[in-house]
């Protein structure tokens, strides 16, 4: 946008990842530098990795009406809507708006594909058909998480899903932005969720990424990504008199693509730079108002040389950044709100995330990565996520002005 | 909401191009329903062009059809891509893999496995460093699409052009989801009138309650079998150059109001 955005307010957030659910446990593991990723034997993987792995999914399956939904990624996206009392504040929401004025963005990558190689498993010998019982429409496909999400919450305003690997959930933001502008709805909720399944673990396999070790962004000596599996929900609102000082906002979203390569990102991190660029424009702040960059750093050899780049080459090289991929791994379509939801406790309780099992900095690297977290006044942050297909988005977050 | 429209683009069945298939959509011509043809892409290289999914080919020829008429250049335009259900075949080739005893995927599929692929080869094929989205809503992708494209030409005040398209799924995923033959649909939406538009599309989402009219055309049975075919009736509408009123069903409870108005051409070259 050239000129900038109408902020919206961070009502309320929710959040799920392998640290913990809620936001209590998030915050503490964040604070302590305590990662959450274990070694990984999810659907009995034949390779060695770690993955942000999030307990207890298996024992908790969807009742009711809401039992057509059923699969891993909705019960993912269940659990966090109803950490911190986020479906309460949707409530109060619905009540003042109305149900149908209330827009869901929601964001993944594999939705609930995970159901369909369960059900590829279980093909009648005979004829090949899929099980019985076997649900497409509201588990296998893309948009199976706002369907649930719009079922759940009782709402009836607008929804679709953004699908656009690991990007998904950043684009959201931009999306519910642009939406409440227009006046398509008053408030909107956005986020998403992605979770473990064969597809990526075996697919990120094959394209030689994947870390035996627990991942480690920007270290000399990273060998790739450790997968997690997350969801996080933000109610955006535009900000009013509700909102205190504390409340974190977004200030600016910007979106570029590389025009590179469909799973490599550019050596340059072009389309990340135009991202990064664009959401400060939208944001209406210079490269030096920004306080901490919350990097994509996924640890790939390729994907955090790119990012340093670009990330320098705007910013210079003191401005703090670290990528919290340590945490609780790179959890894909998820981790745009994941790691939006970490920036907003980084601004709201003041300090800076470290980098759990980055020993030693890429010494060719120039820009400013924080290795050891530490307390710190944060006014306004920008957290990138780039996927697949050269999709790059950059969001900006902070105090109102 | 207000947007023009800049340029179309059309690939279905019996439906080869938006130019071709003006005399079918403007009823001056029965429509007779016939395979697939996709027209091999400008956009590109020779290899490419036969190792690419069917799905991928269909988005960039109706995306080429759309921009070559409207004026505006694709390295510079926002995208909107919109499915209901991305590549199924590829789909069914992983889950294939997952599901037998040497679970070895190929990274090239993995990578085409994702729902914004199309938009990826786009992007690449057009060297557009512009800004791009892809989204779904199952049956109502093109709407929501279209709601998307709209509001982000009005936002950003600058042209977005949308790419909707769907593939049948290869049995056994063709049994839980049937969908009719492929087809994809390209516009390129512009906030302002240009001398290359040719109707204005006054655009109101709306709550409702009751289902829409049913589409009187022989296209109804190719509208109701293929989510991206959702778009025939503002197609038929642009087509027949003429003030219309339509609607587009949106989820359950809700629907895109839809009033066109054609720009005849002495008013397109004031514009």
């Amino acid at each position: 946008m050239s000129t900038p955005a109408q902020p919206l307010a961070f009502s309320h957030f929710s959040v799920v990842t392998c640290l913990g659910a809620g936001r209590e446990a998030t915050l503490a593991a964040l604070r302590q530098g305590r990662s959450g990723l274990t070694p990984c034997n999810f659907d009995s993987i034949p390779f060695q990795t770690y993955a942000g792995e999030i307990a207890g999914l298996d024992a908790t399956p969807l009742t009711g009406e809401l039992a057509g939904f059923d699969c891993r990624n909705n019960r993912l996206a269940a659990l966090a809507l109803r950490q911190d009392g986020f479906t309460d504040a949707v409530a109060a929401a619905r009540a003042r708006y109305g149900a149908g004025r209330i827009g869901i963005f929601a964001g993944t990558s594999t939705s609930g594909l995970l159901q369909t190689e369960i059900a590829y498993r279980h093909r009648t010998p005979e004829s090949g058909t899929l099980p019985p019982g076997f649900d497409y429409m509201r588990t296998h496909n893309t948009y199976s998480l706002a369907r649930f999400m719009r079922t759940m919450l009782g709402l009836a305003g607008p929804a679709f899903v953004v699908s656009t690997a690991c990007a998904a959930t950043s684009k959201v933001f931009a999306t519910a932005q642009r939406m409440i502008a227009a006046g398509i709805c008053d408030a909107a909720i956005v986020g998403g969720a992605d979770t473990l399944c064969a597809t990526t673990l075996f697919g990120f396999q094959s394209l030689g990424v994947m870390a035996e070790e627990p991942c480690r962004p920007f270290d000399a000596e990273r060998r790739g990504i450790s997968i997690g599996e997350a969801a996080g929900f933000v109610l955006l609102e535009r900000p009013s008199a509700q909102h205190g000082a504390e409340t974190v906002h977004l200030l600016g979203a910007g979106e570029g693509s590389d025009a590179y390569h469909m799973s490599s990102p550019h050596p340059e991190g072009i389309g990340a730079r135009l991202a990064m660029e664009q959401a400060l424009t939208a944001a209406g702040l210079a490269p030096a108002e920004i306080d901490y960059i919350n990097l994509h750093g996924t640890a790939t050899l390729v994907g955090d040389a790119a990012e340093d780049r670009a990330v320098s080459a705007l910013f210079g090289t003191a401005t703090p950044c670290s990528s919290t991929k340590g945490f609780c791994g790179h959890t894909l379509g998820a981790s745009g709100v994941v790691e939006a939801i970490f920036a907003a406790l980084a601004i709201q309780h003041g300090f800076l995330p470290g980098s759990p099992h980055t020993r030693g900095l890429d010494p060719a690297f120039k820009s400013q990565y924080v290795l050891e977290g530490r307390a710190a006044r944060i006014n306004r942050v920008m957290s990138n996520s780039f996927g697949f297909g050269g999709v790059n988005c950059s969001l900006v977050l902070g105090r109102a002005a | 909401m207000r947007v023009y429209v800049e340029g179309a683009g059309l690939c279905g069945p019996g439906l080869n191009g938006w130019q071709a298939s003006q005399p079918i959509l403007t009823g001056a011509q029965d429509y007779v329903a016939a395979p697939v043809l996709v027209p091999p892409s400008a956009l590109l290289p020779a290899n490419e062009r036969r190792r690419a999914a069917q799905i991928v080919k269909i988005a960039l020829a109706v995306g080429a059809e759309a921009f070559a008429a409207s004026g505006c250049d694709p390295a510079e335009t926002a995208t909107v891509f919109a499915s209901s259900g991305g590549d199924g075949d590829t789909i069914h080739e992983i889950m294939s893999v997952l599901a037998s005893p040497n679970r070895e995927l190929s990274p090239t599929r993995f990578h085409n496995s994702v729902h914004n692929a199309a938009a990826g080869y786009w992007s690449i094929a057009t060297r557009s460093r512009a800004a791009s989205t892809s989204l779904c809503c199952h049956d109502d992708s093109f709407a929501a699409g279209l709601l998307e494209t709209a509001v982000q030409a009005r936002a950003e005040q600058r042209a977005v052009a949308l790419i909707a398209y769907d593939v049948p799924y290869p049995f056994p995923l063709s049994e839980v989801r049937p969908i009719g033959a492929a087809f994809g649909v390209a516009l390129v939406l512009s906030p302002h009138p240009t001398t290359a538009s040719r109707a204005c599309v006054e655009l109101e989402l709306r709550p409702v309650s009751s289902t829409a009219a049913p589409f009187p055309s022989q296209l109804e049975t190719l509208r109701q079998g293929t989510p991206a075919a959702r778009s025939l009736p503002l197609l038929v509408a642009l087509a027949r150059g003429k003030e219309a009123g339509i609607t587009i069903n949106y989820l359950d409870d809700m629907a895109l109001a839809l009033n066109i108005h054609p720009l005849p051409a002495a008013a397109r070259n004031q514009a």
